[in-house]
């Protein structure tokens, strides 16, 4: 996929944008801003084809709001617009799935079902997730990219395995697991 | 009142007036939509650039204004894609420039004694049948567009930056929407002129952005709200000898404020 050309794999990548909050007075559904996922391809002449709505619906499921499927996007919280925006990028059924600061305007709560169901995405599908709030993406990620200036990886799948200080690099993935971050990103 | 239904130039000011209202709905929901509302003013006011070329010319002015009313859309697309910060500054310049290129054309006809006001503020009375034909040609194109490309449309009105990951040429909607903006523009500029076209393209389409959660809807609302005004202003004209483009601004005006204080008063909903 990563050699191929781009423009040929858009239903493989689903990105979900960090500002979900644009547009919000929008006239728009929910169930319209999923549809607007679906690649070209097999479209009807005019509107949306009866499998591209159930699917959307399927998507809206799978991140729980197929209730709010006929409402407005400005009525929806930040939270629930970003799992909208999570459903759409699922309504392609990709491989990957790209999320861009995906929690960085939502509270606690909010944040905490969001990455519960990013897990639950990651049972089948390939989650990345670009943030700057480290302490909670450890509590799920399997793997972790620090960049700053240099990028450094980090495979922390095994939580119980000592840091092991790659060429002198020192980042606050190793300074959060040596304060004993599996006790701290639990929370 | 309703012996003036039995003149012509009654029956063809009604029929324009609809055509004019359901295109200007459409079109107005877009343009709301899609922030537009000043460079479609911008493009109203070029468009006289195109009237003062017709009468130069001596071409029909539908097609003059047009023709200048699309390439000053075209142009506009084609700065401001790039350079979305600048827009205000582009806009108050093909605003002045287009105007001014019309007086001069004006001025330069020989033995033309051209009625300004006709254009500026409308002269749906005087409305011909081959007005009607090109009023009416254009909502059919409107419609084919809006219908065959109503998802597009769409997507690139709402997240222009996903729709472009989708694989949907932005560019190409985006300047689409504002040729047609232009088309509609010039109609409806014989209808209420090209300074109040703007209140046109937003007084109905804000009162139907209230009342729909879908942008169809909205459309199908602003165009209802858009012809109902419309009549209700040529009543009000006849009635009291008023000029015809104003007394519709005025009806939609009076409308928006009674709907407001509907909806902030019994309602308790914000503005």
């Amino acid at each position: 996929m990563l050699n191929e050309i781009p423009s040929k794999n858009l239903s493989k990548i689903g990105y979900v944008p960090q500002n979900t909050n644009i547009n919000t007075d929008f006239p728009i559904k929910v169930i319209e801003v999923v549809l607007m996922g679906h690649v070209g391809g097999k479209r009807p002449f005019i509107g949306y084809g009866k499998e591209e709505i159930s699917c959307a619906m399927g998507a809206l499921a799978q991140v729980g709001m197929q209730d709010f499927a006929h409402k407005k996007i400005g009525s929806l919280s930040g939270g629930q617009r970003q799992r909208v925006m999570i459903a759409r990028a699922l309504c392609a059924h990709p491989k990957v799935l790209l999320l861009d600061e995906p929690t960085a305007s939502i509270d606690v709560e909010g944040q905490k079902k969001i990455y519960d169901l990013l897990k639950e995405l990651n049972k089948t599908i390939t989650v990345v997730v670009v943030s700057h709030d480290i302490s909670v993406i450890l509590g799920y990620a399997k793997k972790v990219a620090h960049i700053n200036k240099t990028l450094t990886f980090h495979d922390i799948s095994d939580k119980s395995d000592s840091i092991k200080n790659t060429k002198g690099h020192f980042c606050e993935v190793e300074m959060l697991e040596l304060m004993g971050a599996k006790k701290a990103c639990s929370c | 009142m309703l012996e003036a239904l039995s003149y012509d130039f009654i029956q063809n000011a009604l029929l324009a007036g609809v055509l004019v209202s359901i295109a200007s709905g459409i079109i107005g929901s877009l343009i709301v939509v899609n922030r537009m509302v000043f460079l479609a003013g911008g493009i109203a006011h070029t468009a006289y650039g195109g009237i003062g070329l017709a009468i130069y010319f001596g071409l029909p002015i539908f097609l003059g204004a047009s023709l200048f009313a699309v390439a000053a859309a075209l142009l506009m697309a084609s700065i401001t894609m790039n350079q979305k910060h600048r827009i205000d500054t582009f806009i108050g310049l093909i605003w002045a420039v287009g105007m001014a290129i019309g007086v001069i054309l004006v001025d330069l006809t020989p033995g033309y004694n051209v009625d300004l006001m006709s254009y500026l503020f409308g002269s749906i009375l005087a409305v011909s049948s081959d007005d009607i034909y090109f009023m009416g040609g254009l909502l059919f194109v409107i419609l084919f567009i809006i219908l065959f490309w109503y998802r597009d449309i769409l997507a690139v009105s709402y997240d222009s930056e996903y729709a472009s990951l989708r694989g949907i040429n932005v560019k190409f909607f985006y300047t689409l929407i504002l040729i047609l903006s232009a088309l509609t523009v010039v109609v409806s500029i014989k209808v209420v002129g090209l300074i109040l076209v703007i209140a046109l393209l937003t007084i109905p389409i804000y009162i139907a952005e209230k009342l729909t959660s879908s942008l169809g809807f909205m459309m199908f609302i602003s165009g209802l709200l858009s012809s109902f005004f419309t009549i209700g202003g040529l009543m009000l004209s006849y009635q009291f000898d008023l000029t015809s483009g104003a007394s519709i601004i005025m009806v939609s005006a009076i409308s928006l404020s009674i709907f407001m204080l509907f909806r902030v008063l019994v309602f308790k909903k914000t503005v």
